[in-house]
């Protein structure tokens, strides 16, 4: 196809830095799973998102007290708990900072998914959602749709470093992207090829022939970024031609209706809204194949939820909010902390409301949450809280809680890249790197 | 290496000393520091590394604007810029280009293509039309590329590049049976090219090690300097002529940029750039607290400090020191709200003035600087002292250490420290933060009068605020006291030259350039801090166009290669490898 190989510009994504991946299509996914939708006989594709809450826990709310498949949910954990099975608990997992200084709520954060701490918001890209995504996020419209719901642009999915992939804030902005101009209903009866698509194709496909002439005439520094130019050329390129082919049908889906406009800002009950409007966009965007990766954040690292009429934040007060003696925590931290498990619980129903072959989306998804740091106040990035729900068809194994035991967290990251199918076999610098899969969570 | 100085938070034995060794180094050594070529004339220029830039979204609009007329809809939701060494302008020689980037230049693109092929408007962009016989007409299609290429563009199409776009026009009529059709595809493809959205800066002569950009990399840097835009046709012909090159070309095309309209739209996309108003997008106020605050007055404050500041800078070819105690203003009625002052006129914009008794004076006691850096529900004496230090005196303040108790010194309930002033002291005596807070503070507390909107105040809590302190020995006792200490702070204009420059070239400066940083300040200095005569200066510089080819002084920022790397290619493709390893 055209005049550079599939391989080739992956390697132009990855910057050279993961020499020698291969680009393995949807099959081999699909060889032991053996699902597919009822109706169609189509198989159902894994997918892989992030949820990231800002500002960690309180220990003692949230950790279990036993470990493995006998654990009882915490009084944080409580909102979740009817989703046992398709969950497992992480705790004890460290980021290790080698003395790296400890940029407060983004060392911890990136650290985990980049396996490499940095002092600063240059970030060692790619994040591992997008290295999931080079596998796995082909073949949609959307290589990947990253959300934010506490009125704050922000993002924490980087290809490359000085480029987050920004996030949508608004649920009408979101809407208009996935369902706008450009969806086609994947049930409609009839399909027309829009014959605008083929010559915009062209276009984009004739601004690539410039590559190679143009890349020998940059510095190597420069040349990352023309190549990230030429490959998100490439990108849409490959969406337009995905507009010319009739879309596959789709069991139980409906096209959504645009949401009414609300308020975004960062209060908790605006941010809930905001929230499940958006989680219920994303999923059924999800359901219909407009992107198989999303990152989602609920709240910013450096949680800016508040409540109205009061003079902190949620990030604010975890450094100013004196311990109360007799429960031993803080207390109003908690109230945003457990909001935030509230928040958790809307996502995973507005995943587990889709029917998708045998189960349900939620079920075919692998979701990775996590927070920045542990406990907040010292910005302590020892034991982040993470979680991961779904099983991405059966490829993970869940329903239980696990202590890390001060591992490096890197290893529960290096696991998934393997589980969705990127061939690494080590991931992360210094004390992060590692090898060690965790065979806890494979199946 | 920056010329900037930089606060350390040191051990904790070092603090309280460095704090106050940097008070004397200020009051000591600084006056030592007069520049040292007072002279007029440039040092021998030393040049930075060529550089590609992304163009900035205020810049995509002008420039649209500029070739198909303010009218042509641009559909597109524009990703935030990316902030390095504290400019957006520096970014945009770091930022890369993401998927949804490139999705959104598209659609853009597409809205900007079709206004402009609109059977209605098109006689208006080209003046020929599909054969009679329904044939390509392959004369007006290569006219109409060449054109509006050279301008998107910023130079001539090559030949390859002409044939490439009129294929596109040719297939494009064919396969949508309309030949305005066709050249509406050419036209989103120079739209989407990288010539458009990239600045590519060449050289003349890439064997000299010191050496300049071409001549049509000139006339991009000039005119994304002075006009925020691309070169106009006429700046276009001077590059082709070669007039650039000579000293009093060069100074007929930068005076003709200087006394033209753009200008202030330059000064105001850097002056919006310096002032970090991209962060509006994520201030929010709490409603109950504030209740003035709006999306408009978010909006209004910005315009007023835009205002202020071109109608000092560039109607009154004012004094840039000016700005900081500049009583005059301009107000709207939701403004006015805000400051509790008046505004006669119902609708838009009103030249004004604080009121002559106040304490309020000059763009740090503005909305926009006292809003944006403060909390949702209060002010924040440290965050608006961190910003008086680095936006306007280039003085970098460290992160926190990462674990410190706050409890203390934020409750704002608690009873025995009812001013912000009570709870810092609380973080100036904890050795772990004295060091930066004592520099942080003070010029944060001296705007204590003004609540997290910006609103006056004299009491909080109930104890009247005491808003006096000391700028590196410049005593103040209120707001209009730390007016004048910013005025008259030695740093003020030098930090602004400093930045006008890392604006103008897109990078920091390097460790040899700084007898080059004290030409620009004596300059500036001698025109009577005229901020018109700056950008001159620095226009009409060698420096600003020279071009470091090799990498032989290590303290220079890293320098391009410009030949293709010689790594050899480790995969299937023959490509060019990019390094392996990590970002930057």
């Amino acid at each position: 196809m055209k005049q550079y190989t599939r391989r080739s510009i992956l390697r132009g994504a990855l910057r050279g830095a993961a020499v020698g991946v291969a680009l393995p299509t949807l099959n081999c996914f699909l060889d032991d799973s053996g699902k597919a939708f009822a109706d169609s006989g189509q198989r159902i594709p894994p997918r892989f998102g992030t949820w990231i809450w800002g500002c960690g826990f309180i220990p003692e709310l949230w950790v279990p007290a036993k470990s493995g498949s006998e654990f009882e949910f915490p009084a944080h954990l409580a909102p979740v708990a009817h989703y046992r099975d398709q969950l497992a608990i992480l705790s004890g997992f460290d980021v290790k900072l080698d003395g790296v200084p400890n940029k407060p709520h983004i060392t911890g954060c990136l650290g985990l998914r980049t396996g490499v701490p940095v002092p600063n918001e240059e970030v060692k890209a790619p994040t591992l959602d997008v290295l999931i995504g080079q596998v796995i996020g082909g073949d949609t419209r959307f290589r990947s749709i990253e959300v934010s719901t506490s009125g704050i642009e922000r993002s924490y999915s980087y290809r490359a470093a000085g480029a987050a992939n920004p996030s949508e804030t608004s649920p009408v902005a979101l809407y208009q992207r996935l369902f706008g101009e450009g969806f086609q209903d994947p049930n409609s009866a009839r399909f027309k090829p829009d014959p605008n698509y083929m010559v915009h194709e062209s276009v984009l496909s004739a601004i690539g022939e410039e590559r190679r002439k143009l890349l020998t005439q940059v510095g190597a520094e420069d040349r990352h970024r023309l190549d990230e130019y030429f490959t998100s050329i490439r990108e849409m390129e490959q969406k337009l031609a995905l507009q010319l082919q009739p879309p596959a049908p789709v069991e139980n889906f409906t096209k959504p209706q645009p949401p009414e406009p609300t308020t975004q800002d960062a209060t908790m009950a605006n941010v809930l809204a905001t929230h499940r409007l958006m989680s219920d966009l994303l999923a059924t965007a999800l359901q219909c194949n407009q992107t198989r990766v999303f990152n989602m954040l609920l709240s910013d690292t450096a949680s800016n939820l508040r409540r109205p009429g009061t003079t902190s934040t949620h990030h604010t007060l975890t450094h100013e909010e004196p311990v109360d003696a007799e429960l031993g925590y803080q207390r109003q931290v908690a109230w945003f902390a457990e909001q935030s498990m509230l928040a958790w619980r809307d996502f995973l129903d507005s995943l587990a409301r889709i029917p998708e072959g045998d189960g349900t989306l939620l079920d075919n998804c692998l979701v990775f949450a996590h927070s920045d740091c542990s406990i907040a106040k010292a910005h302590a990035v020892e034991g982040i809280p993470m979680m991961i729900a779904g099983s991405a068809g059966g490829r993970v194994r869940t329903g239980f809680h696990l202590r890390g035991n001060a591992e490096p967290i890197t290893r529960v990251g290096l696991t998934l890249q393997q589980i969705m199918g990127v061939p690494v076999a080590q991931w992360g610098t210094l004390s992060m790197q590692t090898n060690r899969s965790l065979t806890e969570l494979m199946v | 290496m920056t010329i900037k100085p930089i606060i350390q938070c040191a051990a904790a034995q070092w603090r309280a000393l460095l704090a106050a060794l940097f008070t004397v180094l200020l009051v000591t050594v600084l006056p030592g520091c007069e520049p040292a070529n007072t002279s007029a004339q440039e040092p021998p220029p030393v040049g930075g590394p060529l550089l590609l830039r992304r163009l900035t979204e205020a810049q995509y609009r002008a420039t649209i604007a500029e070739i198909f007329g303010p009218d042509a809809p641009i559909v597109a939701r524009f990703e935030r810029g990316f902030r390095a060494e504290g400019l957006l302008a520096i970014g945009t020689s770091e930022a890369g280009i993401s998927p949804f980037s490139i999705e959104q230049y598209s659609r853009a693109a597409l809205s900007i293509a079709d206004y402009v092929m609109q059977p209605d408007h098109r006689d208006r962009y080209l003046d020929c039309a599909a054969l009679a016989d329904g044939r390509f007409n392959s004369d007006c299609a290569d006219q109409f590329i060449r054109h509006y290429g050279e301008l998107l563009f910023r130079r001539p199409l090559t030949a390859a590049q002409r044939q490439r776009m009129l294929t596109i026009a040719q297939s494009g009529a064919e396969q949508l049976g309309d030949f305005d059709q066709g050249l509406k595809f050419a036209l989103v493809g120079l739209l989407s090219s990288p010539e458009f959205l990239l600045r590519l800066e060449r050289v003349k002569d890439n064997s000299k090690t010191i050496t300049e950009l071409d001549d049509y990399s000139k006339a991009e840097r000039l005119a994304f300097f002075l006009t925020n835009a691309g070169p106009d046709q006429q700046l276009l012909e001077a590059a082709a002529g070669g007039e650039l090159n000579s000293r009093q070309g060069l100074v007929k095309s930068v005076d003709r940029l200087l006394a033209g309209p753009q200008l202030e739209g330059a000064v105001r996309a850097f002056f919006s750039d310096m002032l970090q108003f991209d962060r509006f997008a994520d201030v929010s106020k709490d409603a109950d607290i504030y209740p003035a605050y709006s999306s408009q007055v978010a909006i209004d404050a910005q315009e007023q400090t835009l205002r202020d500041i071109v109608w000092l800078l560039v109607d009154q070819r004012g004094d840039y020191r000016d700005l900081f105690t500049l009583k005059q203003t301009h107000l709207t009625r939701a403004l006015g709200i805000v400051y509790r002052q008046p505004v006669a006129t119902r609708n838009g914009w009103q030249l004004t003035e604080f009121p002559e008794t106040g304490v309020r004076a000059g763009i740090q006691s503005h909305i926009a600087f006292l809003a944006l850096h403060a909390h949702p529900g209060r002010s924040s004496p440290t965050l608006r002292g961190k910003a008086i230090r680095e936006i306007f005196l280039c003085q970098d303040v460290p992160d926190p250490p990462a674990n410190v108790n706050f409890s203390l010194v934020q409750d704002d309930h608690n009873a025995a420290m009812p001013t912000a002033r009570d709870r810092l002291v609380a973080h100036r005596t904890q050795p772990s933060c004295a060091g930066c807070h004592k520099i942080m503070d003070p010029p944060g507390l001296g705007l204590e009068q003004f609540d997290g909107l910006g609103t006056y105040r004299w009491r909080e809590n109930g104890a009247v605020i005491d808003a006096g302190g000391d700028l590196d020995g410049l005593p103040y006792d209120d707001a209009a006291g730390l007016a004048q200490a910013l005025h008259n702070h030695r740093e003020t204009p030098r930090c602004l030259a400093e930045n006008l420059y890392h604006y103008a070239v897109g990078r920091d400066t390097v460790w040899a350039e700084r007898d080059y940083m004290d030409y620009l300040i004596a300059a500036f200095a001698k025109s009577g801090y005229r901020v018109d005569q700056l950008m001159r200066t620095i226009a009409l510089s060698d420096n600003f166009f020279a071009i470091k080819t090799t990498g032989s002084d290590s303290n220079a920022a890293p320098t391009t290669a410009l030949k293709p790397s010689a790594e050899p290619a480790t995969m299937a493709s023959d490509l060019p490898t990019p390094a392996t390893g990590g970002s930057s």
